[in-house]
């Protein structure tokens, strides 16, 4: 009898806990990658598409809410480390600060930017492919709407506090190795101050530009 | 055939003097060589020239088209020339030697064709067919041919050495363009084409202007990474490309 109740009580806690990974709705440090792209892609895409000052290009409300549900689960540094190679180590700490700080808006303001002209478009989520142990995977998906599908795909890494995006590919293309030759050109030519400027400026720019349509 | 031919030296003539009156622009000063792109003043030549073209005259056209016809045309005349080339694609597919994409790409012709009337909606992807896209330089590419140095042709674009000989191909291949008698009917539909692929990233080309440090280097880049992938995708042993970055602190 006693350990039948043990039994219960086992297969309760393992319910509980797979109706956790299934219902909730923000992912934790435990939640596998592929399951965390889900959540956080279905709730982004959900948002965006019953948002009317979204639809109506209000970039400022996608920036802020990039900002909540995609950031957290992101690895900016690692991605402008990797985006810089060898350079970083050149950079002071402020330095690196400051381009990290600065890269990120400058994605998440293209990332909004494309977020934002989201109608009827639908994810698919491709089966993950890696080991248990993996500390790095890449989990791929499609974009399915008007005109072609848009592959993609999102490389994360395995830290203390969960799994991290620092990496996307677009259609083929990676984010950080897009990025590596022109960094390495404006330091080459400008210097990292150079780099931080130019991007600075940038943004700034964007902040005031005015949206397309 | 002589006509045709004349047809060719008119290209080449044009083509030439474009490269002349372009000249070789010099690389701004502290730009590190690529290995891929030695022709790189050249192409940085050329790129300038597309840009000018394309800031004005290629986007006006296009957003005199976006002004004056509704979405539903526009997204009708994308999916007919999608259709179209959906054709093509199945025949690509089949000399790559992938039957089954062949088989997928066949059957979107069929449904959209018959369904979709004669290709003006798109009935095959919500059904579950998926879109792929190949072309001549892709297909020699699964056969072996090495991508040989990035060029930028005008025009056109972004290409290699291979995908130049791809995208000629491409042309003499296709019906619309190659084997339509009516000249007038010709012209017309291939100035339709062009403006309804700028078209398809009117609003893309923006963001891209917005996120490029330098966007000869950012597009060079970028379609070179693309082609590898596109050439590597639908494969048996497809394992996602992940590049092996230079980690500062290993």
């Amino acid at each position: 009898m006693k350990s039948f109740k043990k039994i219960y009580s086992f297969l309760l806690t393992g319910l509980l806990l797979l109706a956790s990974t299934v219902f909730a709705q923000t992912p934790d440090q435990s939640t596998p990658p592929d399951v965390l792209i889900k959540m956080v892609v279905t709730d982004v895409m959900a948002t965006v598409k019953s948002d009317p000052d979204i639809q109506k290009g209000n970039i400022p409300k996608v920036v802020d809410l990039v900002e909540k549900k995609i950031v957290p689960y992101t690895d900016m540094r690692r991605t402008t480390e990797m985006a810089m190679g060898p350079n970083w180590k050149k950079a002071t700490p402020e330095q690196q600060a400051q381009l990290t700080m600065e890269f990120k808006n400058l994605l998440i303001r293209t990332y909004s930017g494309a977020l934002s002209q989201l109608r009827d478009q639908t994810v698919q989520f491709k089966a993950l492919r890696a080991a248990p142990d993996d500390k790095e995977v890449v989990v791929k998906t499609v974009v399915l709407g008007r005109g072609d599908p848009v592959p993609l795909d999102y490389r994360l890494e395995k830290t203390a506090s969960g799994w991290k995006v620092y990496d996307m590919n677009i259609m083929g293309v990676w984010l950080v190795e897009a990025y590596r030759n022109q960094f390495a050109n404006q330091i080459s030519q400008n210097g990292i101050e150079g780099l931080v400027k130019f991007l600075q400026d940038r943004n700034k720019q964007l902040a005031t530009a005015k949206p397309a349509n | 055939m002589m006509l045709c031919f004349m047809r060719k030296a008119k290209m080449a003539i044009l083509l030439g003097l474009i490269a002349m009156s372009v000249g070789c622009a010099s690389i701004p000063a502290g730009v590190e060589r690529s290995p891929q792109d030695p022709w790189e003043p050249f192409n940085r030549s050329v790129f300038e020239f597309n840009e000018g073209l394309d800031a004005y005259v290629l986007k006006p056209v296009v957003a005199g088209y976006r002004f004056v016809l509704p979405e539903f045309v526009r997204e009708g005349v994308y999916n007919f020339f999608s259709n179209y080339n959906d054709i093509y694609t199945a025949l690509f597919n089949l000399l790559q030697g992938k039957p089954d994409y062949a088989f997928n790409d066949f059957m979107r012709v069929v449904v959209n064709t018959t369904m979709g009337l004669g290709g003006l909606i798109d009935l095959a992807t919500p059904g579950g067919l998926e879109k792929h896209k190949e072309d001549w330089g892709q297909t020699l590419g699964v056969w072996g041919v090495p991508s040989g140095p990035y060029v930028v042709l005008p025009f056109f674009g972004p290409s290699n050495v291979r995908d130049t000989f791809g995208t000629v191909a491409d042309l003499e291949s296709d019906y619309l363009f190659s084997f339509v008698k009516n000249i007038g009917l010709r012209n017309s539909v291939t100035g339709l084409r062009v403006v309804n692929a700028r078209n398809t990233y009117y609003e893309a080309g923006d963001l891209l202007d917005g996120a490029a440090i330098d966007k000869y280097s950012f597009m060079r880049d970028a379609y070179i990474q693309r082609r590898a992938y596109q050439i590597n995708e639908g494969r048996d042993d497809e394992e996602p490309l992940m590049p092996v970055y230079e980690n500062p602190y290993q």
